[in-house]
């Protein structure tokens, strides 16, 4: 645990490497932090407009009877916006401070992290306006937003891993991130963020449910149920929609596997930065 | 291989505690890839990544620097002293050996690395202090000092981006020298800023050396590791050929290394009418041997052979000697000597310096014969050769040249 004790002793660095991303972000754009919220408020009219009105898809219910898709997307959609933003942030830290990896000593691991975290602040920050919005649409969510707070914590942990291991395998291979970028497009589709779990797994993988007779009979299969759900992302947006749109605990496979995935994740990350890291600052 | 514990006298040995900086076999490879892929395709048509020539920038160095001491690296070009001192500073890993440092270490490798250009000054000396490992506390007790030492009390608030050159070097470098490291890396950085801030940043040398802060210093400024230095080593394709005191090993250093000045001669231009021509020049040691190495004070002689190839009438000899900063040191023309009426054929001329009075350094000597009433240019060679001038009496000389003279004390 050489790295957890290098990385807390080096936590000023980090609080001030966060801090260095959140300021530089929005430097000398007008409207500043408010980018951080119309970026995804575009995306979800987008994606209103295109589901609700193009094709026609009812919104999903939620507690006490909501019924609105853009606040189901968004729920969703941000913490995926944390990953995919988290995730290039890292590809690109290195890189970006190539300067800094090889003229000045410090467990590099830090760059990773405070990409992520500064990210997360984002992420953070969405998430407190949109829970004002729920709370003034009748969504009592406080008492959920510390399982919220905690679900948050192991997907940081996840991004955090993923972008460990993609950061440096981007020094010695610069197409990584092309690769990524298509994947994580791919990505947001096998996770329900603009669909709902329920209509997937009904309509689309039609799984028999006891004491339900299935529409389709395209792929009655459990297995493909269950290969769906090892994306860590299934379970964790099925959880945030749970606590936030229906306020509910969520499914406790939807909790176990995404916790459990982020910490093997991060180990493996780790390890994967260990390894290639010591001869960073000659290949970049 | 060559080891040398010696940096400690073996004899007089002191325990552990009083090494800073402890280097034991310690070998270095770099890749030199033949053609650089960074793509997964050319990797997979290459069937692996990249082909690539091992290439050993360090093999086998032992060393040990003494606690308290300032230490030199000195080398030529690619000896591997610099990237001795990366993997000090544990930038660069060592691919075999080991490297012990004792205690805060703090490298001025590049001053500024890690300024974010939109940050201002105030935010990026608290970044920057973080990167190098201090904490908000500790940079907000030195921050007055920071910023007074960097002169930049007016700009301290504006972003870095709009700082000059100079202005953000002077800041990086008041900020990696008040980390307030025990053992201080650095790598040829003493000369920035104005005259001034140099004198600035010499002084603070002078007082973290004082306070017993151990420095280690790679430098091409023989003088500088001379006057700063206690102890030296020096590296030479990536072996370390030897350590010790640096007056003596400066000393056999330039010895060794210019042999190769009569192979890298050259790089001047030569122009004349070529009646008459200097067809090498000799410098002669006090026992009139050849030589390109004198001390300062010693008596020299620079021996001027000639050949005209037909009678050619009162010519004069000048010649000037610059050092490689291009300072021309002194020139000076034989047209008031005693001189015949004519030359032919071969000959040597002789210029008698009793006491040689240039400092410490290397000098390029520039040539020409020219007609009596200076109108007409026989032969002109510049840079024609160059020799070594090495520390004598007076042994701590600055400047071009020594003074003659004496002290009294009354």
């Amino acid at each position: 645990m050489t790295v957890v004790a290098e990385v807390a002793r080096s936590r000023e660095l980090l609080g001030n490497l966060v801090q260095r991303e959140l300021r530089g972000k929005y430097k000398r754009s007008t409207l500043g932090w408010a980018w951080s919220m119309i970026n995804p408020l575009a995306l979800a009219l987008m994606y209103t407009f295109v589901f609700s009105f193009v094709f026609r898809a009812g919104s999903p219910v939620g507690a006490h009877g909501l019924k609105s898709f853009p606040l189901y997307l968004l729920i969703g959609l941000l913490p995926f916006n944390f990953l995919a933003n988290g995730i290039n942030g890292s590809m690109g830290a290195l890189v970006a401070n190539a300067n800094l990896v090889k003229k000045v000593y410090f467990p590099r691991e830090i760059l990773i992290i405070a990409q992520v975290l500064s990210w997360d602040v984002s992420l953070l920050i969405e998430y407190g306006v949109l829970s004002v919005v729920l709370l003034v649409m009748g969504n009592l969510v406080i008492p959920f937003l510390p399982l919220v707070l905690l679900l948050i914590v192991a997907e940081t942990l996840f991004v955090i891993g993923i972008g460990l291991a993609l950061s440096v395998l981007n020094v010695y291979f610069r197409d990584v991130q092309h690769f990524v970028a298509i994947f994580l497009q791919l990505w947001l589709y096998a996770t329900p963020i603009i669909y709902t779990y329920s209509f997937f797994r009904d309509h689309v993988l039609a799984v028999p449910v006891p004491g339900k007779v299935p529409t389709h009979h395209v792929w009655n299969h459990e297995w493909l149920l269950w290969l769906y759900k090892v994306n860590p992302m299934v379970g964790f947006s099925n959880s945030y929609h749970a606590l936030m749109y229906n306020l509910r605990f969520p499914v406790w496979t939807d909790l176990v596997w995404p916790v459990v995935a982020s910490f093997l994740t991060l180990a493996v990350g780790v390890r994967v930065f260990r390894k290639l890291e010591p001869r960073l600052a000659e290949e970049l | 291989m060559t080891s040398f514990g010696a940096v400690v006298p073996a004899g007089s040995r002191k325990g552990s505690e009083d090494i800073a900086v402890r280097v034991e076999n310690v070998s270095k490879r770099f890749r030199l890839y033949h053609e650089r892929n960074q793509s997964l395709k050319a990797a997979m048509l290459r069937g692996g990544r990249a082909k690539y020539d091992n290439f050993w920038a360090l093999k086998d160095v032992s060393l040990e620097v003494p606690a308290g001491s300032t230490f030199g690296l000195i080398g030529q070009n690619g000896s591997g002293k610099s990237t001795l001192l990366k993997c000090m500073a544990r930038i660069l890993r060592p691919d075999a050996g080991t490297i012990d440092v004792r205690g805060k270490m703090s490298a001025l490798l590049e001053l500024g690395a890690g300024f974010h250009p939109e940050l201002s000054g105030r935010e990026n000396v608290y970044l920057n202090g973080s990167i190098l490992g201090l904490s908000r506390k500790q940079i907000d007790g030195k921050f007055e000092e920071i910023v007074e030492f960097a002169g930049l009390s007016k700009f301290i608030d504006t972003p870095v981006k709009n700082y000059s050159s100079g202005m953000y070097v002077r800041l990086g470098f008041s900020v990696a020298i008040n980390v307030d490291p025990d053992v201080l890396l650095v790598d040829e950085v003493l000369a920035v800023g104005d005259e001034n801030f140099q004198r600035k940043c010499s002084e603070k040398f002078a007082e973290l050396r004082d306070s017993g802060k151990t420095i280690v210093l790679v430098s091409h400024g023989l003088d500088t590791v001379r006057t700063m230095c206690e102890k030296a080593a020096w590296l030479e394709g990536g072996v370390l050929k030897d350590a010790g005191t640096p007056a003596a090993l400066i000393d056999k250093y330039v010895e060794t290394t210019h042999v190769d000045r009569v192979a890298t001669q050259g790089g001047g231009s030569r122009w004349g009418s070529g009646e008459i021509v200097v067809t090498k020049i000799e410098l002669l040691d006090g026992d009139g041997n050849p030589t390109l190495w004198v001390h300062t004070g010693d008596s020299a002689t620079l021996r001027f052979h000639y050949l005209a190839r037909e009678k050619v009438k009162r010519p004069v000899l000048g010649f000037g000697i610059h050092n490689l900063d291009g300072v021309h040191a002194t020139g000076v023309n034989s047209r008031e000597a005693v001189a015949p009426e004519s030359v032919e054929g071969a000959g040597y001329i002789d210029f008698v310096a009793p006491r040689m009075p240039l400092t410490a350094g290397s000098y390029d000597v520039t040539v020409a014969i020219v007609d009596e009433n200076n109108l007409h240019t026989f032969d002109f060679q510049t840079k024609a050769m160059r020799f070594d001038v090495g520390r004598g009496t007076p042994s701590e000389a600055e400047g071009v040249f020594a003074i003659d003279g004496l002290w009294k004390f009354e």
